[in-house]
């Protein structure tokens, strides 16, 4: 079971989408093309990794004649997410816990 | 954006009763919970205290209590040390459910009304503060944070 404050976090966990999400918020907007000619990986590997963002809420695509242009949204930041996503991990934590304690002879 | 609940759930090899005893019983919620000891008065509107060596103490109230099957109480998880008595709008509901499976349990929590807890002004500010390059910054720390947590 995956909340969204959850896929937001997956989605920051890879290295490069950090870097496509931190040069799209240092740019104001970016497409595809001009993100791929910052970073050491393919457009089509941009392509991807902006699937994945704009899947978590973290992108916002707006076509522009033959283009997508990306900007940042901040909503799914912030200090709720990082609450939740912070929360699920204490409850498996904890869930873990119990399940060993239970299962001692 | 933000869910307003959280669930999770796990299978245990041990029967419900003894994980019910595990969720209820101060002595053993004490270890899994709290690091430094609980309390539970185990009844509807009962008190509940739990104790971290280093967080402090947190308060909560016992809502329901059906043998082997469900335990939910309200508590405040982000008041400061000290807590204040929980109630809507400061604190949040936590549910365990138990159901039999085979000899194991099936144990599940939610966590809820977190939109209720968000929506203070201070959180509103702190995000229509939030420019672009704070943002960046913040972004960077969330990050190191998501590693960890999806390791």
């Amino acid at each position: 079971m995956s909340t969204p404050a959850e896929e937001v976090f997956v989605a920051l966990a890879d290295p490069t989408r950090w870097r496509v999400l931190s040069l799209l918020a240092e740019r104001g907007e970016g497409t595809a093309t001009s993100l791929a000619a910052e970073l050491p990986v393919s457009r089509v590997a941009v392509v991807k990794h902006l699937a994945v963002l704009d899947r978590a809420g973290l992108v916002e695509a707006r076509r522009e004649g033959r283009e997508v242009r990306y900007t940042v949204r901040t909503e799914p930041l912030g200090e709720a997410a990082r609450w939740m996503a912070a929360i699920a991990a204490q409850w498996d934590a904890r869930l873990v816990a119990i399940k060993r304690l239970a299962e001692e002879s | 954006m933000v869910p307003d609940q959280i669930e999770r759930e796990i299978v245990i090899e041990a029967p419900v009763e003894r994980v019910w005893a595990l969720l209820t019983e101060a002595e053993h919620v004490g270890r899994w919970f709290g690091d430094a000891g609980a309390e539970i008065d185990l009844r509807p509107g009962g008190a509940m205290v739990l104790r971290w060596a280093e967080h402090g103490t947190s308060h909560g109230r016992v809502v329901a209590v059906e043998p082997h099957s469900r335990f939910s109480y309200r508590w405040a998880p982000f008041e400061d040390p000290g807590g204040e008595e929980p109630l809507e709008g400061n604190s949040t509901l936590v549910e365990f459910t138990l159901t039999r499976e085979g000899d194991g349990t099936r144990l599940r929590v939610v966590e809820s009304g977190f939109a209720s807890l968000h929506a203070s002004d201070e959180q509103r500010a702190h995000n229509a503060d939030a420019n672009r390059r704070g943002w960046v910054a913040e972004i960077d720390e969330l990050r190191e944070y998501a590693q960890k947590i999806a390791a």
